[in-house]
């Protein structure tokens, strides 16, 4: 019994994680999962800032991606 | 081996009843085919294609390596770069590469009747398409992630990197001028429509400074609150469609509108990012998704029955094609549904932003091909939707108003004379039904998906009394993603128009100046505006003129990158392979050099560009007037426009030509070479456990 609710919740997890990576931002979380990890001398940014870098990228402020289809 | 024998046993029973329902939904006669049918067979046919095709092209073919280190592991950076779970990267995947073309090419088909474009959607997805995004995902993973221009160049050289860079532009502002021309047709006299789709403006302010300043990055409760309020404006559009004082001021003929169009186009790609931009792509993605879903349940729930025949007159091989589009089946209806079966613009996607987020190599075969075939069944939906309702009502709503007439007795009475019934009464009804005055001449696929789409859903929530909200609804949600990617399109365009004409112009290149910024974009809103106003004010209505040069240039994409993919598979010496990328693209090639050369050279006027041209050149000279023409000056655009179109097919064609002979030179070199020549980003293992494993 355990087991589902624990396997709904990561599937829960699974989804939201998806809907929010659709519309380009990637997953919080394992952004300072790395920045600890790999970089610790760094403060990782805010999740505000995080945000915005990441809206930023996703459409193009500086570059000519296009970043879905017709 | 007993275990492995008993699992392909059931993968026969699923192949068996893929092969039933497609014998019994290609063969039924005289009784209407219930559209489970047709879904039962497409997922039977994916999960076969998918279960042993994909397998092959993962193992023999690609040689898929789990232990191999992929960008993202390599280059992880927490923010472009992130090892991301299978199931969540094909959520984002799927969400990138379906849009409105899926959703638009099938209903257009759907003129020859509901089986040729089955069994296209069917076989090319299996063998062309989902092999594409498979086969580019795997190229661009093993490349850091580098984009198709970028990889054409590397494995081709810079010459033909460049020419499909530039080919990439001009399809560019093509789907841009036929997305919004589909908004146009879709808008045109509806002012519950124009409201409705109006009002998202102002509610995609609200929620971007919401989002901004309010609760910065609240994604999920905003959309929840942007959502109700789309709902709500649905509501409002109906008050506004039943007041006699406000409906004048929502009502705008398709001249109007495209001016409007242009103006939004201009201020939309000029005004920050986060305002508008953003904001509407959170709403137009869910609600892209939700209503895929609701979708997929509604048909499966009320199993419509199929009203249009398995091929309808228009389908027969000696005729010019149908009032929908003009040509025979062979080629155009294999450019008429382009994505959903074949899509060169997902060789863009499956070269951005995925293959940076891609966990293990060996996930890019549920993301690639299984990403296209969920695509392929949205189409296959879209099909259903425009074939369950009644033939007639399907041609009075595609048919231009220069061949069938331009009231319900007057196209009730044409369509009575080719064999469909139908009467005056059932077009002014189903206008009534849906809360539209009139559904006449509204080719464009988005109004016809969207009565389809309000007949099955009707019948489960609402009722009756809830069809025109239904149809308003996906008014709405096909509206506000062509609206989202004409404004992100223009973005990127500005950025490539930028890029090019900075090499003459070194001032134009700063994308941090906003006189530099706004020449660009005002030029690349002229570029698309151009071809969506010569669409408007088309006699055939513009689709005619505008989709088949959509699906000539996304299918040449197609073509292109299945060529680098078969350059890439000789140049990792797998040459007795390279037909699982080189037949489709041969394939391709064929369909859209055929058309092409039709497009520019058919003698029948309704076809080709150049004596559609002569005719109305011919006229002009004689000084008459050809109808709907009403002035001499609106002959000569007639002409001057046809021959512009026939230089970009000649251009499509150029593109297409050369980079099939870069291709010819460097498949012929990497046979040359004893070993392979790819150049593959160093192979770098996993270390110990960490990722490793694959599916």
């Amino acid at each position: 019994m355990i087991e589902v609710v624990e396997a709904a919740g990561r599937a829960g997890r699974y989804f939201a994680q998806s809907l929010r990576l659709m519309v380009g931002q990637p997953d919080y979380g394992a952004y300072v999962a790395h920045m600890k990890a790999t970089h610790p001398e760094q403060a990782p940014m805010s999740y505000e800032a995080f945000f915005r870098e990441r809206q930023d990228a996703r459409y193009g402020v500086g570059t000519g991606r296009m970043s879905r289809c017709c | 081996m007993i275990s492995k024998l008993r699992s392909h046993l059931a993968w026969a029973g699923v192949a068996i009843v893929g092969a039933l329902s497609l014998a019994y939904v290609a063969l039924a006669r005289g009784e209407a085919v219930s559209a489970l049918w047709v879904v039962v067979a497409a997922v039977c046919v994916y999960l076969i294609a998918y279960r042993y095709y994909s397998l092959f092209l993962a193992t023999k073919v690609l040689g898929l390596d789990a232990q191999r280190q992929t960008p993202a592991w390599r280059h992880n950076d927490g923010l472009d770069y992130v090892p991301t779970h299978k199931y969540v990267l094909y959520g984002h995947h799927f969400a990138a590469i379906a849009g409105a073309g899926p959703l638009v090419g099938p209903v257009l088909a759907a003129q020859m009747g509901y089986l040729p474009g089955l069994l296209w959607l069917l076989a090319g997805v299996v063998f062309a398409g989902a092999v594409q995004d498979f086969i580019v995902l795997f190229i661009s993973t093993r490349r850091d992630g580098r984009s198709l221009g970028d990889l054409i160049k590397q494995e081709m050289g810079t010459v033909p990197g460049l020419i499909a860079l530039f080919g990439a532009f001009m399809i560019m502002i093509i789907i841009l001028a036929v997305l919004a021309l589909i908004v146009v047709k879709a808008l045109a006299d509806s002012p519950w429509g124009t409201f409705t789709v109006a009002a998202t403006i102002p509610v995609a302010l609200f929620m971007g400074v919401y989002l901004r300043y309010i609760r910065p990055g609240r994604i999920g409760e905003i959309s929840i609150i942007g959502f109700v309020l789309l709902m709500l404006s649905i509501i409002g559009g109906q008050y506004v469609h039943e007041s006699a004082t406000l409906a004048p001021l929502f009502s705008y003929d398709a001249k109007a509108l495209t001016w409007m169009l242009i103006g939004y186009g201009f201020v939309a790609a000029s005004i920050p990012v986060w305002l508008l931009l953003a904001p509407r792509d959170y709403l137009s993605t869910f609600l892209k998704i939700g209503t895929i879903v609701a979708l997929a349940i509604g048909i499966v729930i009320v199993a419509p029955p199929l009203q249009m025949p398995a091929l309808t007159q228009f389908a027969a091989a000696n005729g010019s094609g149908g009032p929908v589009w003009s040509g025979n089946l062979f080629p155009f209806l294999f450019i008429t549904i382009a994505c959903g079966a074949v899509s060169g613009f997902h060789a863009l996607i499956s070269s951005g932003t995925t293959p940076k987020m891609l966990e293990n190599e060996t996930h890019a075969r549920f993301i690639g091909y299984g990403g296209m075939l969920a695509e392929s069944f949205v189409a296959v939906m879209a099909l259903v939707a425009a074939s369950c309702i009644q033939p007639g009502v399907y041609f009075a709503m595609n048919s231009p108003a220069a061949l069938v007439g331009s009231n319900v007795d007057a196209v009730a009475q044409t369509l009575s004379t080719w064999g469909f019934v139908v009467t005056p009464e059932m077009l002014s009804q189903t206008a009534a039904d849906v809360g539209e005055k009139t559904i006449l001449a509204r080719a464009g696929g988005a109004p016809t998906l969207a009565v389809g789409m309000a007949h099955i859903l009707h019948q489960v929530v609402g009722g009756k009394a809830m069809m025109a909200f239904w149809y308003h609804f996906a008014i709405l949600f096909e509206a506000l993603f062509i609206l989202t990617a004409v404004d992100a399109g223009t973005r990127a365009g500005r950025f490539m128009l930028q890029d090019l004409l900075g090499s003459f112009v070194p001032a134009l290149k700063r994308t941090d100046s906003l006189p530099a910024n706004l020449i660009a974009t005002g030029l690349c809103v002229a570029a698309w505006g151009y071809f969506l106003y010569q669409g408007v004010v088309d006699p055939l209505g513009g689709i005619n003129t505008l989709w088949p040069l959509f699906g000539i240039s996304n299918q040449m994409l197609a073509a292109v990158a299945l060529m680098l993919g078969t350059v890439v598979l000789f140049k990792m010496k797998k040459d007795r392979y390279a037909w699982v990328t080189a037949l489709p693209a041969a394939w391709l090639l064929v369909c859209t050099l055929t058309a092409g050369w039709l497009k520019m050279f058919s003698a029948d006027p309704k076809v080709g560009f150049l004596a559609h041209a002569d005719k109305y050149a011919g006229a002009v000279a004689e000084g008459k007037l050809l109808a709907p023409a009403k002035s001499l000056a609106a002959m000569e655009r007639v002409v001057f426009n046809d021959r512009l179109d026939a230089v970009l097919c000649g251009l499509f064609i150029f593109v297409v030509l050369s980079v099939l002979v870069y291709s010819i030179k460097s498949i012929l070199a990497a046979r040359a070479e004893r070993r392979p020549t790819v150049q593959e980003a160093a192979f770098v293992p996993f270390a110990a456990a960490a990722g490793a494993g694959g599916d």
